[in-house]
């Protein structure tokens, strides 16, 4: 049984049908990559996943769990599903440490020593041993998603959704982020949504290639960049490469 | 000096439960589910478009004439709660609308609860943020305890009246003596709550001075 299992999403908003039958599946500590167009659902589909939109048809399985049933504990799943967002979404109100450990106090119900501790290991891990004590406001957009991924990481997901979370990043900060992505291969199970190509072919497992609200291809990084089946995922490709570069 | 301990005792008692009242439905319009948001937006619009002596008047005496009896002291605190929750909603309320919803978005990620979000990552924000809005609806409510005089409470002006009443002569100076006492206790208030504003500012949020 695969750990998260996503069969046949389906979310409108309003009169616009921007998921239409949405299915696959994740293993434990797999990391796959969602390319494809903008407003072509990737975000929602992230939002679906953790019920924080919840889809109007179809089933989202977690550890044997369903997600989509409406009488589950929303709030215990939602730690076993970090979420890095594109615009960081850090609490201005407390500094980077405690952006991290507020989730263990008040969610996990450690004591503040363990809490703080915890979140400490979690911001060192990411490089921001330095910045603990700065409140969001003074960061850098990059130490700002690293503070992200460690408030994340601290819950102990399951796994972490990426929502885009370089694309505000200026250029020479993006680096960092990615390479704490790298860091977390294989310990613990990434599904990132990212229009960073090099890292997509580097990271991941799988990539899937998303428009018009479905799947059109899914499949290795060498398969999908060297020999694409679909006419649709070859001309998105060219595409990205004649705007980032080819590698 | 009865008088100045009564309008302060309005003063502070119908701040605080205006306060909470405010805070209470200000969450409820921009986070509640329906019907909260319609309830507080309706109350919004009733209680601002009445007069505050309006209002004294239907809390004392329209009450009365249905059969509940309260007491002066306690309906200008209604009163004044009442008003002044109306207008408070719309401080909190900006404040709340001014942090931006991914933050909720992020607490609930982090498997939060909306009441703890509210609690946790809003709450300290918006009273933050208030701070300025509500210093202003302070020295009102304050300024406004003076018009309790018309359902006989003795407050403040009130005990200046009957001081007047006895000395005729020195009626110009009593009156200036209150309107000072008034003063002071709003300067001081104010001075106060600017500092609380200060100590507690975000870190990095600050607006810094035009230049």
């Amino acid at each position: 049984m695969p750990m998260l299992d996503v069969k046949n999403i389906h979310k409108s908003f309003e009169t616009t049908e921007v998921l239409k039958g949405i299915s696959f599946s994740m293993e434990k500590e797999e990391t796959k990559v969602i390319i494809g167009t903008s407003g072509t659902g990737k975000s929602t589909l992230l939002r679906c996943l953790n019920q924080l939109d919840p889809p109007d048809e179809g089933e989202v399985w977690l550890d044997g769990e369903e997600l989509t049933n409406p009488s589950i504990d929303i709030n215990r799943i939602r730690q076993k599903i970090g979420f890095v967002f594109q615009d960081f979404n850090l609490f201005n109100h407390l500094t980077a440490l405690r952006n991290v450990s507020i989730g263990l106090e008040k969610v996990k119900q450690l004591n503040k020593e363990k809490a703080r501790e915890r979140a400490m290991d979690e911001l060192k891990r990411v490089g921001l041993e330095k910045q603990i004590n700065q409140y969001p406001a003074q960061l850098s957009g990059g130490q700002k998603q690293r503070v992200g991924i460690a408030r994340a990481l601290a819950m102990d997901p399951d796994i972490i959704l990426f929502d885009e979370p370089t694309s505000a990043l200026d250029p020479e900060l993006i680096g960092d982020v990615l390479d704490v992505m790298k860091s977390l291969y294989g310990k613990v199970a990434m599904l990132i949504v990212t229009h960073e190509m090099g890292f997509a072919r580097n990271v991941a497992d799988e990539i899937i290639f998303m428009e018009g609200g479905v799947i059109v291809e899914k499949g290795p990084p060498k398969q999908m960049f060297q020999s694409p089946t679909k006419q649709r995922t070859k001309e998105f490709l060219g595409r990205i490469a004649t705007l980032y570069g080819a590698e | 000096m009865r008088g100045l301990a009564v309008t302060i005792e309005l003063t502070l008692l119908s701040m605080l439960c205006a306060s909470t009242l405010a805070i209470m439905m200000a969450f409820g319009r921009s986070y509640g589910k329906q019907p909260l948001p319609f309830i507080a937006l309706i109350y919004e619009k009733i209680f601002r478009g009445i007069p505050l002596i309006v209002i004294f008047i239907l809390v004392y005496f329209g009450l009365a004439q249905i059969g509940i009896l309260i007491d002066a002291f306690s309906a200008a605190i209604i009163g004044l709660a009442l008003h002044s929750t109306a207008y408070q909603i719309q401080i909190y309320r900006s404040a709340i609308n001014s942090i931006p919803e991914g933050q909720v978005i992020a607490a609930q990620s982090l498997g939060m609860s909306k009441l703890q979000a509210i609690r946790y990552i809003l709450l300290p924000q918006m009273l933050r943020l208030s701070i300025p809005g509500w210093s202003n609806e302070f020295t009102i409510i304050l300024k406004d305890t003076s018009i309790a005089i018309a359902i006989g409470v003795v407050e403040l002006m009130r005990q200046g009246r009957y001081v007047i009443v006895r000395e005729p002569s020195v009626a110009l100076y009593i009156l200036l003596v209150v309107a000072l006492i008034y003063f002071i206790f709003v300067f001081t208030i104010n001075r106060g709550l600017s500092y609380l504003e200060k100590r507690y500012h975000i870190s990095g949020l600050e607006i810094t001075k035009a230049r």
